[in-house]
């Protein structure tokens, strides 16, 4: 009955394997990229750039009408643009990253609500823009798999300086000029992953698929292999399980993803190895000689 | 709801505070006819023809759903010497406009003699009687000669003029009317049947013989999950049906899913509430109606 309810779903829809199919391939993408955020404190920075990309988004629909490729195109164009002048402002000024970005990303927001407002219409952009997990199309199946593609690849190439660089970004100044590359590099990937997101979730809630699954993966692991690991292995959880809730409770599916994973979160939170409350609180014997 | 409510008390206020200084000129000789909603509207022009001068509150394209009235609105109803509304609670704002406006103008309602339809168990409940009755031609009849009689009562000096108009517009709609029976006739008895979100073609459905199947258990207004859509592609698998009209899915991505997974058609625009504006698919009643037929006819017949 149980291996029914959480298998058949499957069998019977095709929508339901498709979408699933979608979830796995961006926690392979998106769940390496929410580690890195972390590690480098810009958690919030995914939340930022969700926002920025919305005038590209709209720019587009407004020159191609309801091409899902102008949009998303537009959308990378606005993001990588918001990423790329913030880092650059950062690294030539004085101000944080942080200041800069939301500086930038309202700004952007601001543009993209005006320019929705113009054409005045009555479909809702957003809606369109993000899709939706249970109408995954094989066009949106490529794009996204195309985009963990990419991610994984890029990061492969860039690991080491980012991590030295969250590690000690002095000592990587001193040996080698590849911090600032890498770190242009890396918020590019921020960019085309929450664009993936959106397409799977159908909403803004995508960028919760990136940041959850870190934060759970640092309650289980101390070391970044493990936790990119951990990561993964939690977003494609969440992904499954989210479906199968939605296919059950009537939840829609972008929300039911995201609340599995605040669910994993919260019991991580409590009993997770490395630093769960509980850990803290009753602490291993051993530690106590 | 609330929403709605507080609008419209703002409104009174400001209406209050405009009404000495805001009656407009009539304008000209003509009848000033206010309708509240776009169908009613192109009724009237075609009964009155250049003798009124007709304004709609909830104009083309707009849902009267969600209408809220503009300072504007309330100084045309002041200043109308007719107002005609469709009734079976569809312009259920519309009592509190006219005071708050101040008006001393007859309102009609255009839907009496008409038999209300109750919605069937799982329909729509929000409103006691279903007020979609324009959606079935032998209704619009009788649209047409209440607002004819209430054009002459109004203004004795064009009875000629209303009567000759509505005779004609009358005969358009018998016509209108044996079109439709002719397009539903071209479909096979067992493909005449939708699975739809509308809840506007109660009336049609029942004149028609075409059947507006509500999907199980699915909400219309909000988001379709997971269960939602496995509900819709198992009932239509399970009853066979050809054609699906949902409304409420704007990703169309999600409507070829639907297809594709159930072999149905997925079914075009059906106008239910408003006309469209001059340029649309449905700037007339009757274009309305027609366009409504064929996209049906096109999903429908083999």
């Amino acid at each position: 009955m149980i291996v029914n309810a959480l298998f058949a779903p499957f069998v019977e829809f095709e929508f339901m394997r498709r979408a699933l199919a979608g979830v796995l391939a961006l926690a392979l993408g998106g769940a390496p990229i929410g580690v890195l955020l972390m590690l480098r404190r810009m958690s919030l920075v995914g939340d930022a750039m969700s926002h920025a990309i919305l005038p590209g988004a709209a720019i587009g629909f407004l020159l191609s009408g309801l091409n899902l490729f102008a949009m998303t195109f537009g959308g990378l164009i606005a993001g990588f643009s918001v990423a790329i002048l913030a880092g650059v402002v950062t690294r030539v000024t004085e101000l944080r990253e942080d200041a800069t970005l939301a500086a930038f990303y309202l700004i952007s927001l601001a543009l993209g609500v005006t320019i929705v407002s113009i054409r005045g219409t009555n479909i809702d952009l957003l809606h369109v823009l993000f899709g939706d997990v249970l109408a995954m199309d094989t066009p949106t199946l490529l794009v996204i798999a195309f985009n963990t593609t990419v991610t994984l690849l890029l990061l492969a190439v860039i690991w080491r300086p980012l991590i030295v660089e969250c590690v000690d970004p002095l000592f990587l100044r001193t040996v080698s000029r590849a911090g600032a590359p890498a770190h242009l590099a890396f918020l590019a990937l921020v960019v085309v992953n929450l664009v993936s997101g959106f397409q799977a979730l159908g909403t803004l809630l995508a960028v919760g698929l990136m940041v959850l699954p870190a934060g759970i993966a640092r309650f289980w692991s101390r070391d970044i292999s493990g936790m990119i690991a951990v990561a993964v292995v939690a977003a494609a959880i969440s992904g499954y399980a989210g479906l199968v809730l939605s296919f059950h409770t009537r939840v829609p599916s972008g929300s039911a993803i995201i609340l599995v994973a605040a669910l994993l979160y919260f019991l991580s939170l409590l009993f997770g190895r490395a630093g769960g409350l509980l850990r803290r609180l009753f602490p291993a014997p051993h530690l106590e000689a | 709801m609330w929403r709605r409510g507080v609008a419209v008390a703002g409104l009174i206020l400001i209406a209050v505070a405009l009404l000495p200084a805001g009656v407009p000129a009539r304008a000209g000789t003509r009848l000033n006819v206010v309708a509240s909603f776009s169908i009613l509207g192109d009724f009237v022009r075609e009964v009155g023809g250049d003798r009124v001068a007709v304004t709609t509150l909830v104009g083309p394209d707009s849902d009267s759903h969600v209408y809220r009235p503009t300072p504007d609105d309330v100084r045309r109803v002041a200043a109308a010497q007719l107002v005609i509304i469709n009734g079976l609670g569809l312009e259920g704002w519309l009592p509190r406009l006219v005071a708050a406006a101040g008006a001393h103008a007859p309102i009609v309602t255009a839907t009496s003699g008409i038999a209300p339809r109750r919605p069937a168990p799982g329909e729509d409940r929000s409103h006691d009687v279903d007020p979609h009755a324009w959606q079935a031609v032998p209704n619009a009849r009788t649209y047409v000669t209440n607002i004819r009689d209430a054009l002459v009562t109004a203004d004795p000096g064009g009875a000629a003029v209303y009567q000759a108009n509505a005779q004609a517009y009358l005969v358009r709609l018998d016509s209108l009317d044996r079109e439709v029976r002719a397009g539903v006739a071209r479909i096979p008895p067992p493909r005449r049947r939708v699975i739809s979100t509308h809840d506007a073609f109660g009336y049609f459905a029942d004149t028609y013989g075409i059947a507006f199947i509500a999907p199980q258990g699915v909400s219309t207004d909000s988001e379709p999950s997971a269960g939602d859509l496995a509900a819709i592609v198992r009932q239509v698998k399970a009853e066979a049906i050809p054609a699906v009209f949902l409304e409420n899915m704007s990703d169309p991505r999600l409507m070829r899913r639907i297809a594709a997974e159930t072999g149905a058609r997925i079914g075009g625009t059906l106008y239910s509430d408003s006309l469209t504006g001059e340029n649309g698919a449905a700037p007339t009643y009757i274009d309305m109606v027609r366009h409504n037929i064929k996209t049906l006819t096109d999903a429908l017949a083999p």
